[in-house]
């Protein structure tokens, strides 16, 4: 089923970085601090001038049918606009803070309701099957979506070598816990480590995606380098970013944003505009785009929506 | 001079929006296509994020005007209190047309749904209403209209208004709440003062209505 390509991103799509760099460069120059009347910061009237990430390439991108061919949302504002709260709960820091986060070494845990306890190198992971690129919409719970092409493969390449019980129900995903090279972690603003958690048949869906990768090159160590999990019809803060753990349970696993506030994050968080959680969710803004556009069931992709039947979504939310 | 002053204060009131009409137009304010992306990924929050704080903080600096003069006897601050509170409706206003207008597009149907179910929305409403007979009396005829002690006292509503502003940022962020709870401690120092002055009258026209007290002991 899948096309074979040495394709990269249609570059066309991507505003060139000497652009954006000479936007940031502009701003950088506004610097003028005489709004100081309120005696409160005014910091976030002002833009940061960091540079993206490193460019190392990725080959043999395969491309995929799941992939949408709509817009890419521009490089620089993926990786400029990031709720990273490990390193800052403000979203254009983490773009700083995360320059120097160490991805190697970095080693994947699988425990849980396997047959042995396992230990990969992130290396090794990355070669379980071939890189595929995903050109997927990723909607934000706070009401903005972004068109991102990432890179990876189905999360299910992972779970069927780690092989894992017949009574295993849930998969539970955690983060990283390094407060010394994650500021935000110093704050208990979240209950850290961040976990999350899936459904089996949720985490073994094809469009479930274990990421390394973006725009070609590896995972920006702001979007979550160097391992993450995209699931596409969920909000965001399901896609776990800088993945230590796996485990398999046959318990709903705690997720974190549901501890901190049960009423407005629920287990399931699928992309729902009939169903308002946390805000309205009936519209999103499009990162780029000035009008607001509807957001669609599952964010649009109807092919799971098989697993929620006979399930009151407005309930299970 | 102090109409110099005044022209000086309006000028500077006026830096925040100019910082932000800046950044939206960009370097090229005649290529429609760049408007906004001086505001970064998300120039719409940008926007209500920037006119929510400033109105937020021109309601704390008009409430700081009378501790200061009284604590700094600089009474001449008084002629700044109008103008600094009119901003900070004129501010709101902005926050609530970026809410109205680049947020929701005038969907009358999910606005007041959002008015209705979303409580932080309700607060945040509700802080901006209260602010409309405030800029609406704001003028000497109705000083005069509304005799002085009815003026002050429907101008007491600021509070209200400043309380629910404060508890709509609380209620909006989704877990870090140090912001919301600058402008909550601020806000708090404000209120106190006020609450100590009232105190302090109150016992000193008690004590003033016991002839055997000498009045200067009471007011110390």
């Amino acid at each position: 089923m899948l096309i074979k390509s040495s394709d990269d991103v249609r570059s066309s799509e991507i505003t060139p970085r000497e652009v954006y760099l000479d936007r940031r460069k502009f701003l950088a120059g506004i610097g003028l601090t005489a709004v100081a009347a309120a005696g409160l910061a005014t910091k976030e009237l002002f833009s940061p001038s960091a540079k993206a990430n490193a460019d190392d390439k990725i080959a043999g991108l395969q491309k995929s049918p799941f992939s949408t061919t709509e817009k890419i949302t521009p490089v620089n504002d993926v990786t400029h606009y990031n709720n990273y709260y490990e390193f800052s709960t403000e979203k254009e820091e983490p773009a700083k803070l995360a320059k120097n986060f160490k991805t190697r070494p970095w080693s994947l845990t699988v425990d849980g309701a396997v047959p042995k306890k396992l230990k990969w190198d992130i290396d090794e992971v990355m070669k379980f099957a071939s890189p595929e690129e995903r050109i997927y919409r990723h909607r934000c719970v706070e009401g903005w979506s972004i068109v991102v092409p990432w890179i990876g493969f189905s999360l299910s390449e992972v779970i069927k070598r780690a092989q894992p019980l017949g009574k295993t129900k849930f998969v539970e995903f955690t983060s990283i816990n390094d407060p010394g090279q994650m500021p935000g972690q110093r704050q208990r603003i979240l209950d850290w480590p961040y976990t999350e958690g899936l459904r089996m048949d949720e985490a073994m869906h094809p469009l479930t995606l274990l990421c390394f990768g973006m725009y070609g090159e590896n995972l920006a160590n702001q979007d979550g380098a160097p391992l993450r999990l995209i699931v596409p019809w969920k909000y965001g803060f399901k896609s776990a970013k800088a993945i230590v753990k796996i485990s398999f349970t046959d318990r709903q696993p705690n997720t974190t944003w549901n501890e901190a506030n049960p009423h407005d994050f629920g287990f399931y968080s699928n992309v729902n505009p009939n169903v308002d959680r946390y805000h309205s969710q009936a519209h999103e803004h499009r990162l780029g785009e000035f009008l607001p556009r509807p957001t669609l069931m599952f964010n649009g992709y109807d092919q799971v929506a098989g697993m929620y039947s006979g399930m009151d979504l407005a309930r299970n939310y | 001079m102090i109409r110099i002053v005044k022209v000086v204060v309006f000028m500077v009131c006026l830096v925040p929006l100019g910082v932000l009409a800046w950044r939206f137009f960009g370097a090229h304010p005649t290529d429609i296509s760049t408007w906004g992306v001086g505001l970064g990924a998300n120039p719409v929050e940008a926007l209500e994020h920037g006119t929510g704080d400033w109105t937020l903080r021109f309601l704390l600096i008009t409430l700081a005007i009378t501790p200061l003069r009284k604590l700094l006897h600089v009474p001449a601050l008084i002629k700044f209190r109008r103008m600094l509170g009119l901003f900070a409706f004129f501010y709101g206003c902005l926050h609530f047309t970026t809410y109205l207008w680049v947020d929701k597009f005038f969907n009358v149907h999910e606005i007041l749904a959002d008015i209705v179910k979303r409580k932080y929305i309700t607060v945040g409403f509700t802080a901006f209403v209260l602010l409309v007979p405030l800029a609406v009396t704001s003028t000497a005829g109705w000083i005069r209209r509304l005799g002085g002690k009815r003026w002050q006292a429907l101008h007491r509503l600021i509070y209200v208004s400043a309380i629910a502003g404060v508890i709509h940022y609380l209620w909006l962020v989704k877990a870090d709440i140090h912001k919301p709870l600058e402008y909550g401690a601020i806000l708090a120092a404000l209120l106190a003062y006020r609450v100590v002055v009232w105190q302090r009258r109150s016992s000193a026209a008690r004590s003033a209505a016991v002839p055997t007290l000498p009045r200067k002991i009471a007011l110390q």
